[in-house]
């Protein structure tokens, strides 16, 4: 049995919405976008777990509510068995140094102010590391050799614009690296970049996992990079985990209907579609996470819906070993 | 004759540090109801080859040599007011990048869409109204978005709006700058259905930006592959997809990660995309080329025709 590293439990965030004047005179209850719905998985040591899905179906809160950048409004998040959700102020210092997020976009998440140097001493001064300036600036130097920034001492005095998108992203890596954590969240990490850095860049956060046996949660909307880059993918649909199972099994024999409809609607660079109106299963958009469809969320746009689906949710049930989907059409009845 | 020929054609950006050379010698056909995909690394001047074919070049930019003629008729160097009598919008229109997001906030759509056509064409509201409808009902929309503000539409109904402006006024070339790069990939899909049922309705040509070679190759009948300014290989969709030539082409194809097929490691391109006020001399892609050889730094490569209709800008290839 694969040694747990992270397991998630129930988790939920809903983010409370302002009434609007009219809703508040009539006295409407508050709503609220449930961007996280009850999700529950486990991250196996040593492995890249992928969270995909369309944008705003959750899974950058699911990342942030991981490594605490935001408190859930219930469940339970366990970090090598610990509950993280009830931490003294200690061990989430602690815990702070152990699991590490990189941020979507490369231009916005570094400091425009700060050079090279100063980003990545940053996180050494919070957790009080390195005595001296020279033991910093070794741990830096370090970090930056890790991601193929040679020689350190070029970039060390540049800043974030004098840098390119792929550099950037490396320093991005190298920040998240140099505490020497056990498990970082990549929240995107290569969406923004052009595709020729693009598998520069998952070359690298695999070289890195292999050397200092690194556990990743991959977030991305793009199916394709998920199967190269990840052991298993969860699939998100409106705050829901809809379907898991190991990356080849979901692209090969994707259950959901909502699987299903994503893996047909990724192109593949080859010319034979050019000509072809392409066979798309479902139809529409997904709606807002304020305003969840009852029963199965999916249901409004489900090739396939019946008597249940739009009056209960479906649980969520391990098909065959290891792939689990929530959809009335695999209940046992 | 082809519907848009463009010889030689060179787009700089004059700043105070230089010429920006985003543009430079670039030639290409396009015939009636032919879609060219266009691609390359950020930077590498597919927006700005766009802006030059409808001459709206953002300042300091400006059309320095070469020719573009649409449908017979010289555009370069044809004053403005000409152009916009004649040309722009009505022979070639374009869809700019991120142009979903720039719709006014303040305007119903039905406003947003006419008031070019009331204002510019003197067309009659009512006329304008009803044309408007009309196109909104080509791109698959309902007419009554018509009365609807920006903010209530999806990111795909967004786009279709965006799609129906650059038709209205019958233009016969429509350039697509990434129409589908901010939209999830269903509604990825569903655009580009749309462009393709219209290119076939309207016997519409595409020029089709886009930095995603997998999302061009589902509707590009020929493809041009650019790099640091210049269109390094052009041919029909099939033969670059299958059989690239130009080392670049090679490496961009050997970069993408296949959903339906297992690749155990991804190529990728050191370094970067060259500064293009001072690009390399010779060949622009021999810093990175992995081979290059004794011309390669010092003589322009010329365009060279591997296969009837496959032209490719490289050494490797010339005679000597
Ligand atoms: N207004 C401007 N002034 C100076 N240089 C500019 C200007 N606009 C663009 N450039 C430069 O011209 C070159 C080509 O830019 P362009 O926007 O055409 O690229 P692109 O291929 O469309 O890139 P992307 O994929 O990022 O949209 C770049 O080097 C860019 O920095
Ligand atoms: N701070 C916030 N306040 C209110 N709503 C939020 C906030 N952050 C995210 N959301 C909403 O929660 C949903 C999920 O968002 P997110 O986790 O960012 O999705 P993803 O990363 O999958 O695109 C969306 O509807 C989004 O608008
Ligand atoms: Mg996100
Ligand atoms: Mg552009």
């Amino acid at each position: 049995m694969a040694e747990v590293v992270v397991k998630v439990e129930n988790l939920k965030k809903y983010f409370p919405l302002r009434r609007s004047v009219v809703e508040f005179l009539r006295g409407s209850p508050p709503r609220s976008v449930k961007a996280v719905d009850d999700i529950s998985f486990e991250i196996h040591r040593g492995e890249v777990f992928a969270l995909a899905g369309e944008s705003g179906c959750g899974k950058t809160t699911t990342g942030r509510l991981i490594v605490k950048l935001l408190e859930p409004t219930s469940g339970k998040i366990y970090f090598n068995g610990t509950d993280v959700t009830t931490l003294s102020r200690e061990e989430e210092k602690e815990y702070r140094k152990k699991a590490q997020i990189i941020f979507q976009d490369p231009y916005g998440s570094l400091n425009p102010r700060f050079r090279v140097y100063n980003v990545l001493e940053e996180p050494l001064i919070l957790q009080g590391i390195g005595e001296t300036k020279s033991e910093r600036e070794e741990l830096i130097i370090r970090a930056l050799e890790s991601v193929r920034m040679v020689p350190p001492e070029e970039f060390l005095g540049r800043f974030p614009h004098q840098l390119s998108g792929g550099q950037r992203q490396r320093v991005a890596i190298a920040r998240a690296l140099i505490l020497n954590p056990e498990f970082i969240v990549a929240d995107e990490p290569v969406s923004m970049l052009d595709l020729s850095i693009r598998a520069e860049i998952l070359n690298l956060m695999e070289d890195v996992k292999k050397r200092f046996g690194l556990t990743y949660l991959y977030i991305t909307h793009d199916l394709s990079t998920a199967r190269y880059f990840s052991d298993r993918i969860a699939i998100m649909y409106l705050g829901k985990i809809v379907e898991l199972a190991d990356s080849d099994t979901l692209v090969e024999n994707p259950l959901h209907p909502y699987t299903k409809a994503l893996i047909a609607a990724v192109p593949e660079p080859e010319p034979s579609m050019k000509d072809v109106i392409k066979e798309i299963p479902i139809k529409g958009e997904v709606p807002s996470a304020a305003n969840v469809p009852p029963g199965c969320r999916f249901h409004p746009r489900c090739p396939y819906r019946f008597e249940p689906c739009d009056k209960e949710e479906p649980p969520f049930i391990e098909v065959e070993p290891g792939h689990w989907v929530a959809c009335h059409l695999y209940s046992k009845r | 004759m082809p519907l848009l020929e463009v010889r030689n054609l060179k787009a700089y950006y004059l700043t105070s540090r230089g010429p920006v050379k985003a543009v430079d010698n670039v030639s290409f056909d396009l015939e009636r109801g032919e879609s060219l995909g266009l691609a390359g690394e950020s930077g590498c001047g597919k927006s700005t080859l766009g802006f030059s074919l409808i001459n709206l070049l953002p300042p300091p930019g400006k059309i320095v040599d070469g020719s573009i003629k649409i449908d017979g008729i010289e555009v370069v160097g044809k004053p403005d007011e000409e152009l916009r009598r004649e040309v722009r919008w009505k022979k070639i229109s374009m869809i700019f990048q991120g142009a979903m997001n720039a719709l006014n906030p303040v305007l119903t759509i039905g406003d947003q869409l006419s008031e070019p056509l009331i204002y510019h064409q003197g067309v009659s509201k009512v006329e304008a109204t009803e044309r408007v409808k009309e196109h909104l009902e080509l791109v698959g929309l309902d007419p009554d978005i018509y009365k609807r503000y920006p903010h209530e539409l999806s990111g795909g109904m967004k786009q279709r709006a965006v799609i129906a402006m650059a038709l209205l006024e019958h233009p016969d070339v429509i350039i697509a700058d990434e129409p589908t790069t901010a939209l999830d990939v269903i509604v990825q899909a569903q655009i580009l259905n749309l462009l393709k049922s219209l290119k076939k309705k309207l016997n519409l040509s595409i020029i089709f930006i886009s930095h995603d070679l997998a999302v061009i190759s589902e509707i590009a009948d020929r493809l041009a592959i650019m790099y640091a300014g210049e269109i390094v290989e052009i041919g029909p969709s099939e033969n670059l997809y299958l059989n690239p030539r130009h080392p670049y082409t090679q490496k961009l194809l050997g970069a993408i990660p296949r959903l339906k097929k297992k690749v155990e490691r991804l190529e990728f391109i050191p370094g970067a995309p060259p500064n293009l006020i001072h690009p390399p001399s010779g060949c622009r892609f021999h810093p990175r080329c992995p081979y290059r050889f004794e011309p390669c730094d010092k003589e322009e490569p010329p365009f060279i025709e591997v296969e009837p209709g496959h032209y490719v800008r490289c050494h490797l290839f010339a005679k000597r």
